[in-house]
């Protein structure tokens, strides 16, 4: 529009000013960038008459005080006299371990929910279904303080709790499971581990390779896992076992020994990556229906068995669809971690509204917070649209 | 058929025989749909194991053996009641629910006015009715009615004044407050999330840029983080002496984080439109807003219409985050009624009632949106 009426102003002088397209969006983004601007400045404005009536200029001088508060869940050791950065840190690092483990589960059962949504299996298909509604229809929060609240409480005490192989534990407080404890030698194995998946790329790209020269396949799949999963447990076994394992130990009111995790961590990850799991589902689903059912044909009549036909036509083009909501879904997920102050599970934005309380410094508390969550978002979105534009249709 | 000799049929004219009873009916649908494979079969087992280890003892607790009815002297009204009529049950105890139900309906709103608050909830539901229905021909008045007189009318029954007692947003709360913050969202999301996606693809760079700035910030943060700047940040903001209402404030916290995700399921419409549609409007005259109103956002719109329910159902989801600056919002009336101290230990049947009702709202929700989808599908996609 604005490129026929600028060819117009160009001759034709007569115009009236207000019917002049060109002149008309200066005017009108000069009232919205003065609009913007002057509410900007009146905002500012009156934050800081504000600020300087209550007697609190910006600062953030305040971040090197001791906190004050102890938090229930931490990566790093942190204290009541710890200063406030520090526990902001630990918080900060909270958000990222749980989002990071939800959406790593929530993928893998996602992943198996939307494949069984597809099954031919009519029970396995309305089990899916249920569960992908139940699931899309209930606000999060609710579903995270039916764990914590409803289910989690509901479990036996430490002296009779739910074992699975009297290795892990589940009980009223919380989660047991086993603690590696790494021996002097362990290196040995992570060394070879690390070789293990070097060897196992260098052999698939060879084999690829080869396939494409001569024709001739070679199983680079089960060599690749033998050496990244077989060869570390050997080693590991010639060193005689450096890793151990410590078991917790049952007591009658609660279990020493072995990693524990709070019912707060617990129920705030079932809930996260379960909720997940259910929109992932329909994201593959997605993704599998929109490839033509032409292309399993054709890969049928080129010979191709059912699994291969799923690796190598299916998924890589289901893929290019799924990656775009996949993106979102993952941001999604460390968005809805902010939940978790609702369960008392120590994420960023709880002790960060925590802090605001005890300090009172609103503007810098919210501004550090939006700073991390904005952080997040664009580098998520830009790791996973530089992923995108790899796997995107390649158009003349 | 066999007593029908194969002689005396002329050739191509004897009957088919009916198919083997192992191919039809029950027993072939269980064939085909359950055990068509042994790996199949397994699944379906398991499956079934799955169902018989979660159904019925849900049935059990929820229905079965639940309690249902007050006790008697609760009904002749000598006590009120409380958890323990019906701690002797191992199901849910229902009675809760019925005893709080005003309380989970109405929030805190004063008895003698509630009936208030039913008039505006019957007013909404009528007039959506009336814009969805395919019965309701005169869709103008009712959309005028919708749009302009309703949320005037029900801003004055439930906030009272001129003539009606007052009743400060504080004593709000349930349902009905679940409800308002929902519809307020929806309803002034919708225009401003249209007019942040025409700003977005604007070729004015300024318009274009305050829009992306806007819409990527709210994306960009959780919205328990907006809620939590709309309480603590925005009265600095404010000259002294003005102080929002609370509510108000979480309102426009919430309306503006869902236009910013309501502006990018509409750009998805715009983008989808072929060029040509605008060119075409173009070439007959039109100007800009004449372009937008009458070719593109009706065409737009329907494109966008599955994102656009989408976006209402997580809205009302998202309802729940109120709680976060001591709102009683359905889930947040709920919880605090489980904690009452007359009926410690009914979180359980709190959290069942609450997703109950949640569920029915969004479940209807996604399936109108798919029922226009399909009514509203003009191309040529395969059914």
């Amino acid at each position: 529009m604005a490129e026929i009426s600028s060819g117009d102003s160009g001759h034709a002088t007569s115009v009236v000013w207000w019917r002049d397209e060109r002149k008309r969006g200066m005017l009108a983004q000069l009232v919205a960038g003065l609009a913007v601007v002057g509410a900007a400045y009146f905002l500012a404005n009156n934050m800081i008459t504000n600020q300087a009536r209550l007697g609190v200029p910006l600062s953030l001088s305040f971040l090197t005080d001791p906190a004050g508060f102890q938090l229930s869940f931490a990566t790093i050791s942190v204290t009541i006299e710890s200063p406030i950065w520090r526990i902001l840190l630990v918080g900060a690092l909270n958000t990222l371990v749980a989002s990071i483990i939800a959406a790593i589960i929530a993928t893998v059962v996602g992943l198996v929910v939307g494949i069984m949504r597809l099954s031919t299996n009519w029970l396995v298909a309305r089990i899916a279904e249920v569960y992908i509604e139940a699931i899309r229809n209930v606000p999060l929060l609710l579903q995270l303080v039916f764990w914590y609240g409803g289910v989690l409480v509901a479990l036996p005490k430490p002296k009779d709790s739910l074992s699975l192989w009297d290795i892990v534990f589940l009980n009223v407080k919380g989660l047991s499971t086993p603690r590696p404890i790494l021996g002097s030698d362990f290196w040995f194995v992570a060394a070879t581990f690390v070789v293990g998946v070097a060897c196992a790329i260098w052999i698939r790209r060879w084999a690829k390779r080869r396939q494409q020269q001569t024709g001739a396949q070679f199983p680079s799949v089960s060599i690749g896992l033998g050496l990244i999963i077989a060869l570390p447990l050997l080693v590991n076994f010639i060193l005689g076992n450096p890793v151990t394992w410590e078991l917790p130990q049952q007591g009658t009111f609660r279990f020493t020994g072995g990693l524990s995790f709070q019912p707060e961590v617990v129920a705030l990850i079932i809930g996260l990556s379960l909720n997940s799991a259910a929109f992932i589902a329909e994201i593959v689903r997605g993704g599998i229906i929109s490839v033509s059912h032409g292309q399993t044909e054709a890969a049928y009549a080129l010979g191709l068995r059912p699994a291969k036909n799923l690796r190598l036509v299916i998924i890589p083009q289901a893929l290019r669809v799924m990656v775009p909501p996949m993106i979102s879904q993952y941001l999604n997920v460390v968005k809805n971690s902010t939940l978790a102050g609702f369960i008392g599970y120590p994420d960023l934005f709880s002790v960060i509204s925590t802090s605001q309380n005890q300090t009172g410094r609103a503007v810098e508390c919210v501004t550090m917070l939006m700073l991390f969550y904005l952080t997040v978002s664009l580098s998520i979105s830009s790791v996973m649209n530089w992923y995108n534009k790899r796997v995107a249709l390649i158009e003349r | 058929m066999s007593d029908i000799p194969m002689s005396t049929m002329e050739p191509g004219t004897r009957p088919s025989l009916p198919p083997p009873v192992t191919e039809t009916g029950i027993i072939g649908w269980m064939r085909h749909n359950l055990f068509a494979t042994w790996f199949d079969a397994l699944l379906t087992v398991l499956a079934m194991v799955l169902v018989y280890l979660i159904v019925p003892p849900f049935v059990n607790w929820t229905i079965v053996a639940a309690t249902w009815v007050f006790p008697p002297d609760v009904i002749t009204g000598t006590r009120t009641a409380q958890f323990s009529d019906c701690s002797a049950n191992a199901g849910a105890c229902w009675i809760f629910v019925r005893a709080r139900l005003p309380q989970f309906f109405y929030g805190f709103y004063p008895a003698d006015e509630r009936w208030r608050v039913d008039i505006v909830l019957i007013m909404l539901a009528v007039s959506i009715y009336g814009l969805l229905s395919e019965r309701v021909k005169n869709k103008k008045v009712v959309g005028w009615f919708f749009f302009a007189a309703f949320p005037i009318l029900a801003f004055w029954l439930l906030l009272g004044g001129l003539g009606l007692q007052p009743v400060p947003t504080r004593l709000w709360g349930g349902f009905m407050l679940t409800v308002v913050i929902s519809s307020v969202g929806i309803v002034f999301s919708l225009p401003l999330g249209i007019l942040l996606a025409l700003g977005r693809r604007s070729r004015l760079p300024v318009v274009h840029m305050i829009c992306v700035i806007f819409i990527e910030f709210a994306r960009g943060v959780p919205l328990i983080s907006i809620l939590f700047m709309a309480n603590v940040l925005l009265p600095l903001f404010l000259p002294q002496g003005v102080s929002l209402d609370i509510l108000l404030r979480i309102l426009i916290g919430v309306t503006l984080f869902a236009a910013a995700y309501m502006a990018e399921v509409v750009r998805g419409g715009l983008q989808a439109l072929p060029k040509g549609q605008y060119e075409g409007a173009m070439a007959l005259g039109l100007g800009y807003w004449q372009v937008t109103r009458f070719i593109i956002m009706p065409q737009a719109l329907r494109i966008a219409i599955p994102g656009i329910v989408n976006n209402f159902i997580s809205l009302t989801q998202d309802t729940t985050l109120v709680a976060i600056v001591g709102l009683y919002d359905f889930l947040n009336i709920v919880r605090a009624g489980s904690r009452d101290s007359k009926w410690i230990g009914t979180e359980m049947e709190g959290y069942v009632f609450c997703a109950l009702i949640y569920f029915i709202c969004c479940f209807a929700m996604s399936r109108y949106s798919m029922y226009l989808e399909r009514k509203l599908h003009t191309g040529h996609k395969k059914r």
